[in-house]
């Protein structure tokens, strides 16, 4: 597609409307150079619309380069991402909630200083009207803006089954929540691609089930990149998988596929065989046993 | 809904003890920032609107500034005129260091700003009358504000230690401009002020409230008390409202902030520009107050002073900037006066004042790293939390 084709209209002003996901990401021969050190190289992936799509690999082969550089934290040095049939140049972090690319963070970032809601409110941000001089002069347009970012904000942490925290600080929370409302925060942009970067790290396993069910759930209404350690979530949520090694793809493809690929089990398993990569290489046959 | 509203936390599933006795925030650079009015709810006393909230707020502060300057002698009348352009200019501050994160060492340069706009348009011909007093002062922080942009611009690219750099040229260098272009400003000299004469409006008034007699201190007093009302009401509905909650979010997780779509640096700008303007008008003020633009009114002691009492009352919080004015104001000739009481002869008096000021400020930084406000509100937070978790035991019991 051209520079003059026209993004689909986009439809945000409600809340979580039911909507079929149509808008595709397409990274192609990506490669980051970090000074001499080539951490990725010649990477490509595509999140089909409404597809979990996860990404793995040992520690690091550049999973969590290649999600900056697909929300514009960090810029290749070759290579095209392309977001609704439009190429995306120079792009900056602060685009990317417009675009309706939604992203967590490792950690989970909250913002320490605000309270539950207040976070998801932030999170809100791209859909707020009410501008600088009706908050000055706090004009009831101002009021009734922010408003509607609460309800918004609220249904979110419902949502997550968050919503009895609203009133506390990050701080003061467990992990495991703070993590449901950085997810929270997430979505309330009404994102129509989520990025989730080690949802699962630090959750019990009952709480990964729940996890695993929800992204499930989300892809009903949009598209999901995942990068995440557990394999058997990842080889339960999945629809397609994309393993990086060393900064190079070296597998792609369906759960199955991406098991009984011989090259995968070589990556998990090479020379200096570390405990988390041991862990993760275990986690992968459960996961396998139970897939089969 | 109505779970965020009620003010003590409800019992969520799967919430122990020991996680609601914690319910504090953890910074204490947070502690006295009050949430954005529409994520707090609960206030069933004051109007739900944040305009008639905070319009309810101004009246009765202005009926009680009434009453404090109508009770006190003139010496407190013009040290409450000295306390308006400090509590203006610490206001502005707070919102920038408190909210955004963003420090400045060159507030008082901006307050210069403010000042000498001030003193070169009430400068006029004998026989000439100068502009209105309230376009005089909107200029003056229309200029101030125009400095503040430019400063914010370079300052939005700064961080921390190199910001406090930045903005420290600036509190040492702008003065010099006054006495290189000596023709204009003055040079050390500086520019005299000619206060304006109180309006019949205001003699009218003081007539009626008091009959005391309406001097141009007096004016000065209420002229200040006036700017002070009007600025903070503006400077907290920004904090309540939407832009202040995106400055908070700013200063806590840049990267957060940014995914979320918010431009740091259009934020930052935004948030130096908010408090040039309080700086400038905050000078307009003291120029009026002191009658004088000078160098030596805005050295770098200025700056600190505000910075002090922003950190001191509380960072982020409007009373605290308030209460950390007082301080200022009030403290020196506060222990001037104990030390001449005591027998110190005075020199001795003035020179111990600086020194109960640092004690003061060391004593808070040991006991009371949040300031005033933030030290209180972790306080009623806590004892809230402990509220909460005995009911919660009692329900079980």
């Amino acid at each position: 597609m051209g520079p003059l084709a026209q993004p689909p209209p986009h439809s945000g002003s409600q809340p979580f409307e039911e909507r079929t996901p149509t808008a595709r990401l397409e990274m192609t021969g990506i490669s980051v150079a970090f000074g001499g050190v080539a951490a990725l190289s010649d990477v490509s992936l595509a999140v089909e619309p409404g597809q979990v799509h996860g990404l793995i690999g040992p520690n690091g082969a550049g999973k969590t380069t290649l999600f900056n550089v697909a929300c514009g934290l960090v810029r290749p040095n070759a290579g095209r991402i392309t977001w609704r049939d439009q190429e995306l140049r120079r792009l900056k972090p602060s685009q990317l909630s417009k675009l309706g690319i939604s992203r967590t963070l490792q950690g989970v970032g909250l913002f320490a200083g605000l309270t539950v809601l207040e976070n998801v409110m932030v999170g809100a941000h791209r859909h707020a009207k009410a501008g600088f001089f009706s908050a000055l002069l706090a004009l009831p347009t101002a009021d009734k803006d922010d408003r509607l970012l609460r309800e918004r904000a609220t249904q979110a942490l419902v949502e997550l089954g968050a919503e009895g925290y609203a009133g506390r600080y990050p701080g003061s929370l467990p992990y495991p929540v703070q993590k449901r409302v950085a997810l929270a925060r997430a979505l309330v942009a009404d994102p129509e691609l989520l990025l989730l970067d080690e949802p699962a790290s630090g959750l019990a396993e009952d709480e990964m089930h729940e996890l695993g069910e929800l992204i499930r759930a989300l892809s009903s209404r949009m598209s999901v990149l995942l990068v995440e350690h557990h394999m058997d979530l990842v080889m339960k949520v999945c629809d397609r998988i994309t393993v990086l090694d060393s900064g190079k793809q070296i597998a792609a493809g369906t759960p199955a596929e991406v098991q009984a690929d011989p090259a995968v089990t070589e990556a998990y398993l090479g020379d200096d065989v570390d405990v988390e990569a041991d862990a993760a290489e275990l986690a992968a046959t459960d996961g396998g046993r139970a897939n089969d | 809904m109505s779970e965020s509203k009620t003010p003590a936390p409800a019992a969520g599933p799967g919430r122990t003890t020991e996680e609601l006795i914690e319910e504090a925030p953890f910074t204490a650079t947070a502690a006295a920032n009050v949430p954005s009015a529409q994520a707090a709810g609960g206030r069933s006393f004051l109007p739900k609107s944040t305009l008639l909230r905070h319009l309810l707020i101004v009246l009765l502060s202005a009926v009680g500034a009434v009453i404090l300057l109508e009770v006190t002698d003139p010496f407190t009348n013009s040290q409450l005129a000295s306390l308006t352009y400090y509590a203006i200019a610490a206001g502005g501050l707070t919102v920038l260091t408190g909210l955004n994160g963003q420090i400045s060492l060159g507030h008082g340069a901006l307050m210069a700003v403010g000042a000498y706009t001030t003193a070169l348009f009430l400068q006029t011909e004998r026989g000439e009358d100068p502009l209105p007093l309230p376009l005089i002062l909107l200029v003056s922080v229309l200029t101030a504000t125009v400095v503040g942009a430019l400063v914010g611009v370079a300052a939005a690219r700064l961080h921390g230690p190199y910001l406090a750099g930045a903005t420290l040229a600036l509190a040492v260098g702008l003065p010099g401009l006054a006495v290189y272009f000596q023709g204009t400003f003055g040079g050390d000299q500086g520019l005299r002020v000619r206060a304006p004469q109180p309006p019949d409006v205001f003699t009218n008034f003081i007539d009626l409230v008091s009959g005391a007699s309406a001097t141009g201190t007096k004016w000065l007093a209420y002229l200040g008390t006036i700017c002070l009302l009007i600025t903070y009401f503006l400077l907290a509905n920004l904090m309540r409202s939407r832009i202040g909650r995106t400055w908070r979010a700013v200063r806590d997780q840049e990267v957060a902030a940014e995914l979320a779509g918010i431009n740091l640096g259009t934020w930052r700008v935004l948030a130096f520009v908010v408090s040039a303007a309080a700086a400038g008008l905050a000078g307009g003020v003291m120029a009026l107050v002191v009658r004088l633009a000078a160098p030596t009114n805005f050295t770098l002691v200025l700056s600190l002073a505000l910075l002090t009492a922003i950190v001191l009352g509380g960072l982020g919080s409007l009373l605290g900037a308030l209460l950390g004015s007082a301080l200022l104001v009030f403290l020196p000739p506060f222990v001037t006066d104990l030390g001449a009481d005591l027998g110190l002869d005075s020199t001795e008096a003035a020179q111990i004042a600086p020194l109960v000021y640092g004690v003061v400020l060391i004593v808070a930084m040991i006991f009371a790293p949040a300031g005033f406000v933030g030290t209180l509100r972790l306080r009623w937070m806590t004892a809230r939390a402990k509220r909460a978790t005995a009911g919660r035991a009692a329900d079980r019991g």
